[in-house]
């Protein structure tokens, strides 16, 4: 038995794994720290004609970290009427779901965590647990803002839940493949009429794209989707009973979450790590793949902000109608446009 | 162990990890932080006053028909991706069958469109 | 202005409707006189789905601490209650214990958005009660000044309204637009808000040197500003949906609430005292008066935007033809004598000595003086006794008339338009409270 379980430990399986534990244990605050500092700190500032942080580090850019060493050092703050298990869980449910989604991201030929043959169809599942810790935080809060947050919240998944998944069939349909590993080597050796190789699945799934991203913008409840926080009628909605570092915990998934969607999209559509005209199985994509798909998904990333910062909040009915009157039909659409061009050519 | 529960094991072990990592950062921060509550800090917030009446109250969910509808569609997603990734070999059969299938789910939401149940009531 | 030295206004509002108006007010207008106990009762008696909930006074959307109760039955809006008082400072008690050249230091600070005209207004009242004529190059000034601060207050709301309906960008372009206005009257006054500069017998000093620059230059960079908010809200496709047909009001409820400035403009009724009852120079100068069609909270912010453009306007022929002259009147019983005179004449200091310890008196009697502020009729009603200070003040603040339009305009709303519908009365609460 205990030979055994030394067997488990020492196995190249166990090494890996903690290997790649490690590896997105560092990579999740680091995303945060990215896009905040990247987006939410410098790209809105000079949107809006000021600097942003200045002080803390060259540029401000230790600033988040700065942030966060303040936030551990506030105090815990659990309301009287809070449902106490419930509220300590609600965040880290939501964190949960954010590292569940880092297990199939490919960044490379060999660099994946994982590569589960559901790939997307589990990062789709994985990704709405995090809208049920937003309502377990909602409800468990005892505040009343809160449970107006939480309700949207869960309202904003059935409205973007569904074009989210329908558009990604069609990516589905052309790679006829779930593993997100499998969906980049079929844009690496695809050729459209027979012009090129390893163009990315925009040139024929553009709808498909665009209704990603705008589903992708209400599942991380950016403004123009940003009811269920909604600061100016909500003050901060499902997390304003949240003080400190359980704070800091919805802060991070949402900027995680924010990272590992654009990850998504860029492997869907733009071909993730691999590089048209490249030879999707070189050794040394190894190296590059990362940053072609850091590039990548800093792009996505700028979208989603530019949005954000740029748009007014639409209302929640306004959301409904626009998902099951505009979105849910097209991606529909897609659907069948996809499968009559599969089928055709 | 098979391919498949080992892989699956991942995805539980990453699950712990993150409780895991949320745990050890929560603890840390215990000797860092101030513990100091009082009634008024613990009161839930509504705008400086105190809350009148209870936090949890019933409240009608206006979209509980979106959601009988989206169970409906997600169903159906879960349909769709399994012939997704076979279309090539079902050929036109199956385009035609699929066809079908999303032909008349469309005509149920062109129907509760019809019916005006997509409207905030 | 009183009502005999200007012509009466025709009112082109439907009378049984405006009877209708008066009775559907009364009704909705019972929640404002409830107390908040009370309020909270009823609401627990009735239905147990609805909840009781407390916007403000400590709310980022509430535009300082406005606090307003709502029914919710989900998130819709089946009652509210405006609750004020949080921001009472005794202003206008004070004003009976300040000199009427002391007058304005106090009421300058109650809309703290546009100080200009609660000094303005004061001034007025003070001025017609001693009967005193200003020079021309002061009415010129006082308007010129008073239009830039219209400018200011309408950008301040831009930048808010933008806000909270979440286009966080809008908020800083506005109040960076703002800014610029400030900073010139931080070199005509000395300050950039609060500036006590309209005072009884024209203003506090004259324009500077080169100030026809500073003006010029904010007319050239203003209206390219203003065309990009149109493209960033006015012909923005989520702004539109979430502000058109929101927080309708007719002209008759309008005017049975005694609403005036852009919410009655908006819906339809061009009422604008700069051009009914004028005072100053108004008269003499071009300007149109923006009204809405729909009464909604998309015309009142649209109605603000283009009025920035008509004070652009009006500041423009200021600076054509800015009189040249005295900045206030030689009259001597208000106007201190000149810093060298007291060298030289005993007397000169005497006087100087009363005027700023004393005060000047002024005859007995009752006036009120009308000003269209950025947000409404904002009148001054002073009782004087005749001694030096005055025995009664009260300001007819609009933002606080305004308010009383709230229940009726919340009711049957969503609280995501609750928010959108505060913002577009624009409430300065200084005001509010005074």
């Amino acid at each position: 038995m205990i030979a055994d379980l030394s067997f488990w430990i020492f196995s190249d399986y166990a090494v890996s794994t903690a290997i790649k534990l490690a590896v997105v244990m560092l990579i999740i605050p680091l995303t945060s720290l990215i896009l905040v500092y990247v987006f939410l700190f410098k790209m809105m500032a000079f949107m809006q004609s000021r600097l942003g942080p200045m002080e803390a580090g060259p540029h401000g850019s230790l600033q988040l970290i700065a942030e966060a060493l303040k936030f551990l050092q506030k105090e815990d703050i659990h309301p009287d009427n809070a449902d106490k298990h419930v509220f300590a869980l609600a965040p880290i449910i939501v964190l949960m779901s954010t590292f569940l989604l880092y297990v199939v991201l490919p960044v490379g030929p060999d660099l994946v965590v994982e590569d589960l043959d559901t790939g997307i169809f589990y990062a789709m599942a994985v990704s709405s647990l995090s809208a049920l810790g937003v309502l377990m935080a909602g409800w468990a809060s005892a505040n009343k803002y809160a449970l107006l947050g939480g309700l949207r919240a869960a309202g904003q998944l059935i409205a973007y839940e569904l074009p989210l998944v329908l558009a990604v069939v069609g990516v589905v349909i052309q790679a006829e493949t779930l593993s997100l590993q499998g969906i980049v080597h079929a844009q690496a050796n695809w050729e459209i009429f027979g012009i090129g190789s390893g163009m990315p699945f925009i040139v024929t799934q553009g709808i498909g794209f665009a209704i990603f991203m705008v589903a992708a913008q209400a599942e991380l409840t950016q403004t123009p989707f940003d009811m269920p926080v909604a600061e100016t009628e909500l003050v901060g909605g499902f997390h304003i009973e949240y003080t400190g570092f359980r704070f800091l915990l919805f802060f991070m998934a949402e900027f995680g979450t924010a990272f590992a969607f654009a990850s998504i999209a860029s492997v869907l559509f733009l071909g993730g790590w691999s590089l048209p005209f490249v030879d999707p199985t070189a050794n040394w994509l190894n190296i590059v793949g990362p940053g072609v798909m850091l590039a990548k998904i800093l792009f996505l990333s700028m979208i989603i902000f530019w949005v954000r910062f740029t748009y007014p909040r639409l209302r929640e009915d306004q959301l409904q109608k626009f998902a099951w009157k505009l979105l849910i039909p097209a991606a529909l659409a897609n659907i069948v446009f996809t499968g009559v061009f599969k089928v055709a050519f | 162990m098979s391919e498949l529960v080992r892989s699956y094991l991942v995805v539980a072990l990453f699950g712990v990890a993150a409780v895991g990592m949320v745990a050890v950062m929560l603890g840390l921060a215990r000797f860092l932080r101030p513990t100091r509550p009082t009634r008024q800090k613990l009161i839930a917030y509504e705008s400086g006053v105190d809350p009148s009446g209870s936090e949890w109250v019933q409240s009608q969910v206006r979209y509980y028909v979106f959601a009988v509808l989206f169970v409906v569609f997600d169903v159906e997603a879960v349909f769709i991706f399994p012939w997704a990734i076979q279309l090539e070999d079902y050929g036109l059969f199956g385009l035609v069958e699929m066809g079908i299938f999303i032909a008349i789910l469309a005509l149920g939401l062109g129907y509760a469109w019809r019916k005006g149940v997509l409207r905030w009531a | 202005m009183t009502a005999t030295e200007s012509a009466p206004v025709e009112v082109d509002v439907d009378t049984d409707e405006m009877i209708a108006s008066r009775r559907r007010l009364l009704d909705d207008g019972k929640v404002l006189r409830l107390s908040e106990i009370d309020a909270e009762q009823v609401a627990g008696d009735i239905d147990d789905e609805r909840m009781i909930i407390n916007m403000g006074p400590q709310h980022p959307s509430t535009h300082g601490v406005l606090r307003i109760m709502f029914e919710l039955q989900g998130e819709t809006v089946v009652r509210s209650k405006p609750i004020i008082g949080y921001l009472h400072t005794g202003m206008e008690k004070t004003a009976e214990d300040l000199s009427y050249l002391q007058g304005c230091t106090n009421v300058t600070r109650m809309d703290y958005a546009s100080n200009l005209f609660t000094e303005l207004s004061f001034s007025l009242a003070v001025e017609k009660l001693l009967g005193l004529e200003i020079p021309e190059r002061a009415t010129w000034i006082r308007m010129l000044m008073t239009e830039l601060n219209r400018m200011s207050s309408h950008l301040l709301f831009l930048a808010t309204n933008g806000m909270d309906l979440g286009a966080v960008g809008m908020m800083l372009y506005g109040w960076k637009e703002r800014e610029d206005v400030l900073r010139f009257f931080e070199s005509v006054t000395g300050l950039r808000m609060n500036h006590n500069y309209i005072r009884p017998g024209g203003v506090a000093a004259d324009l500077h040197d080169g100030w026809e620059d500073g003006v010029a230059r904010l007319l050239a960079g203003l209206p390219k500003r203003l065309d990009e908010f149109d493209i960033l809200m006015t012909g923005q496709p989520i702004w539109r949906d979430r502000t058109q047909g929101i927080g309708v009001i007719s002209t008759e409820d309008a005017v049975a609430l005694g609403a005036t400035g852009p919410i009655l403009r908006s819906t339809g009724y061009a009422w604008d005292l700069r051009r009914d009852m004028p005072y100053l120079a108004y008269p003499d100068v071009d300007f149109d008066v923006v009204v809405g069609t729909y009464g909604d909270t998309f015309d009142r912010f649209a109605i603000r935007l283009n009025e920035i453009r008509e004070s652009m306007r009006i500041v423009e022929q200021c600076l054509e033809r800015m009189p040249s002259g005295d900045y206030r009147t030689d009259d001597r019983k208000v106007t201190p004598p000149p810093r060298a005179r007291i060298d030289e004449s005993m007397e000169a200091l005497i006087h100087h000595f009363k005027i700023f310890t004393e005060g000047y008196t002024v005859p007995e009697g009752e006036v009120y003086a009308a000003v269209e502020s950025p947000r409404g009729e904002l009148g001054c009603y002073i009782v004087s006794d005749g001694s030096p200070k005055p025995q009664r003040m009260h300001i007819r603040g609009p933002s606080f008339v305004n308010l009383q339009t709230l229940p009726h305009v919340l009711q049957g709303g969503l609280i995501a338009d609750a928010v959108a519908v505060i913002s577009s009365v624009d409430p300065i609460m200084g005001e509010v409270d005074r």
